[in-house]
């Protein structure tokens, strides 16, 4: 299946990646990695004019095409956001989708014709949870997390892999492993995302009142799918205990690290090294990781 | 036509809006040459007195046999120009109105040429489809007076009871075991302040002794034939179990049985056994066992309420009765529901999280808290409570796009009930726009706004989620451009009002429209607001959309007031302008049965051929088009009038 890596994957979430490909392979699917990609453009740009925004994502989108694959998969959120209202805009909008082509004169033409999905959606999707619940091995019970999706896998609603108000995919995935889900209110809020940048102030409030929510629902870690989210609710956490005190901090986690755990992948290749918060340290105490008895890439 | 047909012509100017863009003395020359025309004339105002006696002079001096006007759409004047055309003798049916305004002049305007040639092609047209007309008489159909009312909330009281006290009979039928409806559930009325006891209790006094109002409860409706003035209908009383001549009231058969459900009169708040009365202060009352609950009717040989009872009133054995009455007219008022629990869903499934008709029983003095406001989880006297309006209404992407109507007159209603109850309690009100347009109401909302500690938030609620013991609430005061977040004990949701689930197979049953939202479809929202498109079935209250309590009224008597206006006359005339079938022609293969959307043709088994009941028909044409032979027409919309429009209008 054609992988979209992005940025981030080969950066500050290597352990998104490596648990990723390491999990879908011992789940039957081989994630290949598109080649010559480029930047998704990060920020789908919402102005009517500005169609050299949108020319990164659609060249990725024409090197899929060249592959001959009718589908690619992302794991970074705001990828496959990009990506996929970049392709809404392609075959809706005729007028842009010609513009965009004639400017890429030195690309095939993109028509359309590349369905853009979220791992998530392969899982739920492709494989479905009673396949998964099969290739479980090691059942992460006992584990209390929150699943935090962030914005930019349900909004808008047309690029939505699931109800936007209340999605419910991260929740099924999580039990289908073991892991004791809890009610999370603010499972969709926003993270500050890009303000990190310019308005840190802000990202630091809105981290701690999802921070905050996690742990009086009880929570022992956040199971996310977003590195920009990852990110900000990690990197806040020292400042959060800095400001108000008494903030015993909680671990962020990627949903393909447990996902790679309960399939047998063993711990090392999950990379929790790279995670903010004692993950490892959690797990032990779990008694989940010296069951681990597989080693290296699944079967 | 034996006769010599002798046809005027009359065109009018409707001052400027014919004439500013059709050469109407062009017309008239044109169309005096035309043949069979004998007169040809315009004025100004063909419909005013003037203009009729112009007509009047021009029948009786030319002795004209038929009469085309062309003027404005034949809603407006057809009638009065065959009334005039009759007072001359000529038979109303051989009138023809020749649209040249809506269909012409406003649509062409500033093409004088164009709109002046197509005026006299339609004009034409109408001369040549009069000409085949047939002279026609109404047919006359029995009129039964009496009315079927259905649905006994406060709209179908209404309604039985102006009809009944208007001098005829009334068959009242209720689907719940109490009547009175949602009204009877309400803590109390905007913008009065009135208890719904109070509206009530004479209305359930009359309506129950009404000598010509004969109620059935627990009762649906199962079929209806017929047609307006004659509608068959077979109404199907559920079997309850008790025998209510034995049953003494003393309630010994409730104490004892260990079923308990939720009450659906508490909307869910308390529980009700599986043998039920309606509400505890109902007297008399007729207990009947709900056999979807009952123990013994799912398997078990469980029979406490039969042991408990000292008249031996209870049996367990029965049938639903059904019954058939004969009525001339029917009044339809179903009611409504509120948008059901997890839509919109951002609101999450919380006991503190209730909806606009559960607080009413909180603040009700009869309700499940005994008069107290105490919220559902752990019975605490909330504090800090926050009502959010326009909950799926004006909201398409997540409810229905309507406004629900009556959500901004009762949440400040409730406001004011909840700080009179909770002195020191704070009340928060989320709106989008507060709509208060009918007497009394701006005055009453800005009498609770000036309450205290009432705090109006104009604004959207973005999340509303449980943080330990209290309901935390965020939104947005829009007028000061802040975030809000309120950390509430109770949060109410001012639901939309929506049909009830039902309405849609009740209109299915009376052949009777519903819009996309399965509200009951009116005749013409302006003019004709309280008819069907179904002859004889009238709407009442908010089954057609949402309405408060003085509109369900109004609408109610409305309802009556056509259903007592027909019961003024002897019989019914029916338009004559309807289908009929040539039997000889005819195969009886059955494709204008399947066409007809009033049920007004059958296949006669016996001679093979269709038959049209003629006080069913409305005259569409559905059935004419369809035949594959044309042995279904309609009176003086023939085939072949057609074929002559056709000719001359593309000629």
């Amino acid at each position: 299946m054609s992988y979209y890596p992005g940025c981030t994957l080969k950066t500050k979430a290597l352990n998104f990646e490596a648990s990723a490909i390491a999990a879908m392979a011992a789940l039957g699917v081989n994630l290949v990695e598109l080649p010559r990609w480029n930047c998704c453009g990060t920020v789908y740009s919402m102005a009517e004019d500005d169609l050299a925004h949108h020319i990164a994502p659609v060249r990725n989108l024409v090197r899929v095409s060249e592959q001959g694959s009718g589908k690619v998969v992302t794991l970074c959120s705001f990828c496959y956001n990009t990506l996929k209202r970049a392709d809404l805009l392609m075959r809706n909008s005729p007028e842009k989708r010609d513009a965009i082509n004639a400017f890429m004169d030195e690309e095939i033409d993109y028509q359309g014709d590349v369905e853009v999905v979220h791992l998530l959606e392969v899982l739920r999707d492709d494989l479905g949870w009673e396949e998964i619940a099969r290739e479980v091995k090691v059942p992460l019970e006992g584990l209390k997390v929150v699943p935090y999706y962030g914005c930019t896998l349900t909004r808008p609603q047309e690029a939505a892999i699931d109800s936007v108000e209340n999605p419910t995919v991260l929740q099924e995935l999580l039990r289908v492993l073991g892991v004791t889900v809890l009610d999370f209110p603010l499972a969709t809020e926003c993270c500050g995302s890009f303000e990190i940048v310019s308005r840190p102030d802000s990202v630091t409030e809105r981290a701690y009142a999802i921070l905050g929510m996690a742990l009086r629902k009880g929570a022992e870690a956040i199971v996310v799918s977003c590195p920009l989210c990852a990110h900000n609710l990690g990197q806040q956490q020292p400042k959060i205990a800095e400001k108000y005190g008494n903030f015993p901090g909680i671990p962020i986690i990627y949903f393909t690290q447990l996902l790679a755990l309960a399939v047998g992948i063993s711990p090392e290749l999950c990379r929790f090294d790279l995670n903010f918060g004692e993950v490892e340290a959690l797990l032990e105490k779990k008694g989940l990781l010296p069951q681990c008895e597989r080693s290296g890439v699944g079967e | 036509m034996a006769r010599q047909v002798r046809i005027g012509v009359f065109v009018c100017h409707c001052g400027n809006n014919i004439a500013g863009t059709v050469d109407v003395k062009r017309v008239v020359e044109e169309l005096s040459h035309y043949p069979g025309v004998v007169h040809a004339e315009d004025y100004m105002y063909m419909c005013s007195d003037p203009g009729q006696e112009i007509m009047k002079k021009a029948i009786r001096e030319k002795s004209l046999t038929g009469v085309v006007n062309a003027n404005c759409s034949p809603t407006l004047h057809q009638r009065t120009f065959r009334r005039v055309a009759e007072a001359e003798g000529i038979n109303p049916y051989r009138v023809e109105i020749a649209n040249i305004r809506e269909q012409c002049s406003w649509p062409h305007m500033g093409d004088r040429e164009t709109a002046t040639r197509k005026a006299i092609a339609i004009i034409k047209a109408a001369v040549e489809k009069l000409r085949l007309n047939m002279e026609l008489t109404p047919s006359v159909t029995p009129l039964t007076k009496r009315a079927l009312v259905i649905g006994a909330g406060i709209a179908g009281i209404q309604a039985a009871l102006d009809i009944a006290n208007g001098g005829y009979e009334v068959v009242l039928v209720e689907k719940d075991i109490c009547i009175g409806g949602r009204v009877m559930q309400l803590a109390g009325t905007f913008p009065g302040m009135e208890r719904p006891d109070y509206l009530l209790a004479s209305r359930l006094a009359a309506v129950t002794s009404h000598p010509r109002i004969r109620l059935y409860m627990c009762s649906e409706i199962e079929e209806v034939s017929g047609y307006v003035g004659n509608f068959d209908v077979i109404i199907r009383q559920k079997v309850g179990y008790v025998d209510k001549d034995r049953c003494n009231g003393c309630g010994l058969c409730l104490e004892k049985c260990p079923v308990s459900v939720p009450s659906e009169y508490e909307c869910g708040l308390s529980q009700r056994k599986a043998i039920r009365i309606p509400f505890p202060d109902m007297a008399p009352f007729n207990p009947v066992i709900d056999a979807e609950h009952c123990l013994r009717f799912n398997g078990g040989q469980c029979q406490a309420c039969r042991e408990a009872c000292p008249e031996g009133a209870v049996e367990f054995s029965g049938e639903d009765t059904l019954i058939e009455e004969n009525v001339g007219i029917i009044v339809a008022a179903p009611g409504y529901d509120l948008l059901p629990a997890g839509e919109p869903e951002i609101y999450p499934e919380d006991p503190d999280i209730i909806d606009g008709l559960q607080f009413e029983r909180i603040l009700s003095a009869t309700g499940p808290t005994g008069g107290e406001v105490r919220r559902p989880s752990d019975s605490k006297v909330p504090r800090e409570v926050v009502f959010i309006s326009c909950v799926g209404s004006r909201d398409p992407e997540h409810g229905v796009p309507y406004c629900s109507r009556v959500c901004c007159m009762y949440v400040a209603k409730q406001a004011l009930l909840y700080r009179r109850a909770v002195p020191d309690g704070q009340a928060y009100i989320f709106y989008t726009d507060m709509r208060s347009d009918a007497k009394g109401f701006e005055e009453f909302v800005q009498g609770v706004m000036d309450e205290g500690n009432i705090l109006y938030l104009r604004g959207e609620v973005s999340r509303v989620f449980r943080d330990g013991d209290k309901i935390k609430v965020w939104g947005v005061d829009s007028l000061v451009e802040r975030d809000v977040e309120v950390s509430a004990d109770l949060v109410v949701l001012a639901r939309a009002m929506v049909p009830r689930p039902t309405t849609r197979e009740l209109a299915r049953r009376l052949n009777i429209a519903s819009d996309e939202h399965g509200f009951l479809t009116e005749a013409h929202i302006k003019l004709r607001p309280v008819e069907s498109l179904t002859s004889g079935i009238y709407l009442a209250g908010t089954a057609q959309w949402p309405r408060d309590v003085p509109d369900t009224i109004a609408s109610a008597e409305a309802a009556a007031c056509k259903v007592l206006s027909l019961f003024s006359r002897e019989e019914l005339l029916h338009e004559p302008t309807i289908a009929f079938v040539d039997e000889e022609v005819c195969s009886g293969c059955g494709q204008c049965v399947a066409s007809c959307a009033y049920r007004a043709i059958d296949i006669d088994e016996g001679r093979a051929v269709a038959r049209v009941n003629e006080a069913l028909c409305e005259g569409c044409g559905a059935c004419a088009a369809i035949c594959p032979s044309s042995a279904v027409q309609l009176r003086n919309s023939t085939p072949r009038q057609f074929f002559e429009i056709i000719d001359v209008a593309s000629g």
